[in-house]
């Protein structure tokens, strides 16, 4: 399987509108630099810059693809991402990189558990969340195909689970069925949901378990189809409970007049910094605690 | 033999490095940025700091703010060696139990605020030093900062309004390693000509080698350099100094090293051979 890097460079040589961008994030993209000569853009550790630099590439027909640290990227450049890509619609391509446990042991300071909500008040303002570098690679094609702006929540670790479906904007991939309870879930959360749906599955529990893939567009369907066949939704996702796929179900809900018990398996505060084993056992986001949350909940 | 000059300082520096090393067992740390300060803040810390453990409330206390926060092992092992906290705590780096990990934060003892961000304490030290004018105090605010760091547009808006305020009570401390996290400074970014620069935003500067004690006491034994005007000491620094297979490394900004590696390392600095390291880097930025 080619990565990250080998995709984006093949894509770009194909495509002489893509430009690589980098606030001196290049953890993904080392090798780029010799790949793509003048069409790499390192600004140094300026992303206000490079955001605003992006839409100026942009204005002349280029696409940018631009990488950093997830929360410096939603957070520092939030006001040029909204005002200079955002306000004119332009095909600026944002790549935020150890978004949410990803960022391990870098504290507060570097925890984007925010950047979901952040995106999502953009207007147009596409959100795609691979699961694993398979997902990742799925959906850089389909992302660099179209004209609006999107914020990749960028996640390239080795497969979460074994996928069924190609990626689509907008399409959830269900990967069991079943009318106990509804996992909903995005990115890293997926591989701990999946441990949590084999725990809860030995306790005789039938669990369907929905990869979303993309927050914006979100397949309603997937969401409306969990809500009508299963007694609990469970959402899980390594984001705030305020403004992440929460509150993305309970809208969707609400504006469809359906009742459901939706338990919110989310963060309300930056979590422990620590190794990414460590902190998911910790905040009890992994399989087990995970599956415990579901169980106490289902017989609450 | 006489005692050299500063003797005391070179085996608190030594003991310092010490405990970086160790603090990039396992899960590793930013050792590179770690080893290039090191020396500063032990200088600062054992002769220019108006602060010790048990003034930690004295409003008139003097300020360090680590605002290039990746370099935070060398304020640990700083601190645990200064009496700030028991040094047996850094064992557990990156444990839950604890709260020392890859950043500053204010549970650790001495730690006076959280970054990890880049580009934010000066403007916190610029509202720290307004404060202290403010109320007629005396102590100072120090400020230290990455070369890298300096990319950001915040620090030189915090330099325009410390300039503006004339907070002479503030002092930047610049590591200048002449890296960012992957790349040299002047391959990206050039900051050159540096001193320049920060001169036209109304700093007075001085620069020295981050290394030697004995240029460290002729900059910082008597502050502010100019009256009225923020000081900005640019200190000519090597990315993982002290030890060979990390000096000027581009590619060892952040390592994650065995218990042989650090064995070797820990015998490097004490006048064994050149240690060996093996572990793949870890890229994390």
């Amino acid at each position: 399987m080619p990565t990250y890097e080998d995709l984006l460079a093949t894509l770009a040589e194909q495509d002489r509108r893509i430009v690589v961008m980098t606030a001196e994030n290049r953890a993904a993209i080392r090798g780029l630099p010799a790949r793509l000569g003048d069409r790499f853009i390192d600004v140094g550790i300026c992303e206000q810059t490079m955001i605003g630099a992006a839409a100026g590439l942009a204005l002349r027909g280029r696409i940018p693809v631009c990488h950093a640290l997830a929360t410096f990227l939603t957070l520092r450049a939030f006001e040029f991402i909204r005002t200079d890509v955002g306000i004119a619609r332009l095909p600026v391509k944002l790549v935020g990189a150890v978004p949410g446990f990803l960022s391990e042991a870098n504290g507060p300071t570097h925890q984007a558990i925010e950047d979901v909500a952040l995106m999502r008040a953009i207007a147009g303002m596409q959100i795609v969340c691979p699961a694993d570098e398979a997902e990742l690679l799925a959906a850089m094609p389909v992302i660099l195909a179209t004209d609006a702006p999107c914020y990749v929540r960028f996640n390239a670790m080795r497969p979460a689970v074994e996928h069924s479906a190609p990626f689509e904007m907008g399409r959830a991939e269900v990967l069991s069925e079943g009318g106990d309870v509804s996992l909903l879930t995005y990115g890293l959360m997926l591989r701990e949901a999946d441990l949590a749906r084999q725990h809860l599955e030995a306790e005789g529990l039938r669990v369907r378990l929905v990869n979303l893939r993309t927050l914006r567009p979100i397949d309603v369907r997937a969401v409306l189809r969990a809500a009508a066949e299963s007694k609990l939704i469970a959402t899980v996702e390594d984001h705030l409970l305020v403004g992440g796929l929460y509150s993305i179900v309970c809208e969707i809900l609400v504006a469809n007049e359906v009742r459901a018990k939706v338990l919110p398996i989310a963060l309300d505060s930056w979590f422990k910094p620590a190794l990414l084993k460590d902190a998911l056992a910790f905040e009890r986001f992994d399989g087990a605690s995970i599956a415990a949350r579901v169980v106490g909940a289902l017989r609450a | 033999m006489t005692a050299r000059p500063n003797e005391d300082l070179e085996e608190l520096a030594l003991r310092v490095r010490e405990h970086v090393v160790r603090m990039a067992r396992g899960g590793g740390c930013f050792i590179g940025a770690s080893l290039s300060c090191a020396d500063l803040l032990v200088y600062l810390y054992a002769r220019v700091l108006r602060v010790s453990p048990g003034r930690l409330r004295d409003p008139d206390r003097d300020y360090l703010l680590l605002s290039k926060g990746h370099d935070v092992p060398a304020l640990y092992g700083t601190l645990a060696e200064r009496g700030f906290f028991p040094s047996d705590r850094l064992s557990r780096h990156l444990d839950t139990s604890d709260s020392i990990y890859w950043h500053p934060n204010r549970n650790v003892p001495g730690i006076e605020f959280h970054s990890g961000s880049l580009g934010h304490l000066l403007s916190v030290g610029v509202g720290i030093a307004m404060d202290i004018k403010l109320s007629g105090g005396k102590a100072r605010v120090f400020v230290v900062l990455g070369d890298g760091e300096l990319d950001e547009g915040s620090v030189w808006e915090s330099l325009l309004v410390a300039s503006a305020k004339r907070l002479d009570n503030l002092v930047l401390v610049i590591d200048r390693n002449e890296f960012q996290a992957n790349v040299q400074t002047e391959e990206l970014i050039p900051l050159e000509p540096l001193a320049d620069k920060l001169e036209s935003f109304g700093a007075a500067v001085t620069t020295i080698d981050g290394h030697d004690f004995e240029e460290m006491e002729t900059a910082l034994s008597s502050l502010p350099h100019e009256i009225l005007r923020p000081t900005a000491i640019i200190a000519r620094t090597v990315r993982g100094k002290g030890l060979a297979s990390l000096e000027r490394r581009a590619d060892r900004w952040f390592v994650a090293l065995t218990d042989a590696e650090v064995d070797a390392l820990l015998a490097e600095l004490r006048g064994g051979r050149n240690a060996v390291l093996t572990s793949e880097t870890k890229v994390v930025r």
